[in-house]
């Protein structure tokens, strides 16, 4: 059911991408939306089971991160009122809903904490994660779109994006989101590791990744701000930034940290 | 009743002429009245745009008599000698009438292919006629459908989508990079036509603050105060470029208006956001190592012209899919009104034959006479029956044949129907 709104959502974004009108974009909102409630409701539905955020096996991280994805793009289409982008955004968003179709879901190892914090701690940092993501597809378009005007060859496509002033300010809007997210994600982390190992802060090499990742997109920023860097460059720092969270969120999680194995 | 349409538009007239006869909204619907008021026609929509002025309308029959009357009409109403027009008018009747609005108003038949604005104009030319009641079964009809024409052709096909001229595309390029133009500023230098033409259309798409400079002040005095911008030195255009993120430039002269070096400069002044350079000028006037600036985008004439050319060729390939709409419509109306006028003709006839028959058993009252009330009331019932008989199966003919229906406007000949719905029998003889 999450699946079918999502993809119909998607086909309503690509007929607004490139048909326009102002119905199939509101359509396409609307879909999003009814895909929003059914996968939450799964996601709840699993989460009762487990008495814990679903987020500790393959299946379940994945689903989650497709949901904050989701929502998060859905926070900043509202914002800036910009549909177009939903082209871009969906596929991702269904490419780890169909991660997460082809992995048999497992009874999901024991957390070893729970709680209220916990929760908030897990979910702010997948919230994170996914307005990072956000940034990251962004980026990516302003660079193309940069590219073909500077080059004098808009085609066809160019004009079915939004501009590059907005592409700018909604990478940034990411940015702000994803490290509102990571420093939340980090305050109730240390709330967690004071509860259960009487201290504030281990040094575990998520935790590092993380303040690495806060570094670079701090850098971004300032980039963005700069005059010597404001625009493409920016956006390359941007989509730098993002590889540092794909590390986090693949190599880190699977063979180097001890607390933060998500799957 | 007939549709014709009477007028001029860009093809057939000069701007001149073209002008003289343009009606503004208030004199467009004094004329219709006055029209109508005069007897020649039952409805009238005038519909007045910079690029035409045409008069729609309904008469009994489209006769020339009609069309001569509303050309003298309007070369009363501008004071225009009629010997001026020759040449310059064009006339429509019938499905060529109906098929010119549905052109008109798909935007197939103005010098933007594809515009949009004629579809508001036609909408708003046709709401106040009918506020007016100007309009009535036909021209409502119509009208309405001519709407329904240019909002289908624009939505099922990509006709009206990104018509452009050299400046359009220009404007459009920079909405591309910045966005709503409301915040943003230009300069353009040089106050001659295509000067002119940009910042008219940088006003036009809400330009938060605009400048013009030209060599000569009063020129850039001039535009400035017709676009409502700010004019500013000669000298003093380079100390703009810091302040401005849309720079269009159409001054003559062989040596760089702006160099590369200035661009530079200024760049660094404005921190490196975002500049747009439109180079309108020819010979360029715009260093083209300018474009390798960081953030500086730089188009000229040329690359604005393949925009346009691309534009119009993805546009006109659209052309055969909108007349494939607007002969969809006209069909459609042409079938309407030959039902209606169907209708007509056959409620004419079953008129027309009860009436002879009344005159007919009228001058034989004395021969009926021999008869009983009762039986008279009989015979005279049984010839109504006959009547209807006799039309019954033609009606039905009517209705579904459309062929059939195309021709039926013979049978008003043959009969001598004229349209006047003669009273008919008030009841049958005897009664």
């Amino acid at each position: 059911m999450t699946a079918a709104l999502y993809t119909a959502s998607l086909a309503f974004y690509l007929h607004k991408l490139f048909g326009g009108g102002a119905w199939p974009g509101r359509a396409a909102t609307a879909l999003l939306a009814g895909g929003l409630v059914t996968h939450y409701m799964a996601l709840l539905e699993r989460a009762i089971t487990l008495h814990s955020v679903p987020y500790q096996d393959f299946y379940g991280s994945m689903s989650l991160l497709a949901w904050f994805l989701a929502l998060t793009y859905l926070g900043l289409e509202l914002l800036h009122r910009e549909r177009a982008m939903g082209a871009f955004v969906l596929p991702l968003v269904l490419l780890l809903l169909g991660l997460e179709l082809v992995v048999v879901p497992q009874a999901a190892p024991k957390p070893p904490a729970h709680g209220s914090i916990f929760a908030l701690h897990v979910t702010s940092n997948i919230l994170a994660y996914s307005a990072f993501t956000l940034s990251f597809v962004y980026s990516v378009v302003y660079l193309v779109q940069d590219r073909l005007l500077r080059a004098r060859r808009p085609g066809a496509v160019v004009w079915r994006l939004p501009p590059l002033d907005d592409l700018e300010r909604m990478a940034r809007s990411g940015v702000w989101v994803g490290l509102a997210g990571l420093l939340l994600g980090i305050g109730f982390g240390m709330m967690v590791d004071q509860q259960l190992h009487g201290q504030l802060l281990s040094l575990d090499s998520k935790v590092v990744v993380s303040f690495l990742i806060l570094a670079c997109y701090a850098v971004y920023l300032w980039s963005a701000r700069s005059p010597a860097w404001r625009g493409a460059r920016a956006s390359v720092v941007c989509i730098a930034s993002y590889f540092a969270v794909v590390f986090s969120y693949t190599v880190v999680n699977l063979y180097l940290s001890k607390f933060h194995r998500f799957f | 009743m007939s549709v014709f349409l009477l007028g001029l538009n860009h093809r057939t007239a000069a701007v001149a002429l073209r002008e003289r006869l343009h009606f503004s909204p208030q004199e467009g619907l004094r004329a219709a009245e006055s029209l109508r008021r005069e007897g020649l026609v039952q409805e009238v929509v005038v519909l007045s745009t910079c690029n035409r002025s045409e008069v729609y309308a309904v008469a009994e029959e489209a006769v020339e008599v009609v069309e001569n009357g509303v050309e003298r009409h309007l070369c009363e109403f501008h004071a225009v000698d009629a010997a001026q027009l020759n040449g310059c008018l064009y006339r429509r009747r019938g499905r060529d009438a109906v098929e010119h609005l549905y052109r008109v108003a798909a935007g197939l038949d103005s010098m933007l292919l594809g515009e949009a604005e004629i579809l508001g104009q036609v909408r708003e030319t046709y709401l106040a006629a009918q506020r007016e009641g100007l309009t009535g079964p036909v021209l409502n009809r119509l009208f309405q459908a001519s709407l329904e024409v240019g909002k289908r052709v624009r939505s099922e096909t990509r006709l009206g989508a990104q018509a452009m001229s050299v400046p359009s595309a220009a404007m459009k390029l920079a909405e591309q990079i910045f966005g709503e133009l409301k915040d943003n500023s230009a300069v353009v230098l040089g106050a001659g036509a295509m000067g002119a033409k940009a910042a008219r259309q940088l006003r036009t798409r809400g330009i938060g603050r605009l400048w013009v400079a030209n060599r000569t002040p009063e020129r850039a005095r001039e535009l400035a105060a017709q676009t409502g911008g700010q004019w500013a030195a000669w000298e003093k255009s380079a100390e703009l470029l810091a302040q401005v993120d849309i720079v269009v430039t159409s001054v003559a002269g062989d040596d760089w208006t702006l160099s590369r070096e200035a661009l530079a400069a200024a760049m660094h002044a404005r921190g490196n956001r975002r500049m747009f350079l439109i180079d309108l000028g020819v010979p360029r006037n715009i260093d083209p190592a300018a474009a390798e600036l960081y953030n500086v985008f730089l188009y000229g004439v040329d690359d604005l012209q393949d925009m346009v050319q691309e534009n119009r060729h993805a546009r006109e390939s659209e052309v055969p899919r909108a007349e494939a709409i607007v002969l969809e419509h006209v069909d459609k109306f042409t079938a309407w009104q030959s039902g209606a006028s169907a209708v007509s003709t056959l409620a004419e006839l079953r008129n027309e034959l009860r009436l002879r028959r009344e005159l007919f058993t009228d001058a034989r009252s004395e021969e009926l006479g021999r008869f009983s009330p009762e039986e008279r009331e009989r015979i005279l019932h049984m010839m109504d029956d006959l009547v209807e008989h006799l039309l019954r199966e033609p009606a039905e003919r009517l209705m579904k044949d459309r062929e059939v229906r195309e021709r039926a406007v013979f049978l008003r000949d043959l009969f001598g129907l004229h349209g006047t719905n003669r009273p008919g029998p008030a009841g049958r003889s005897g009664k």
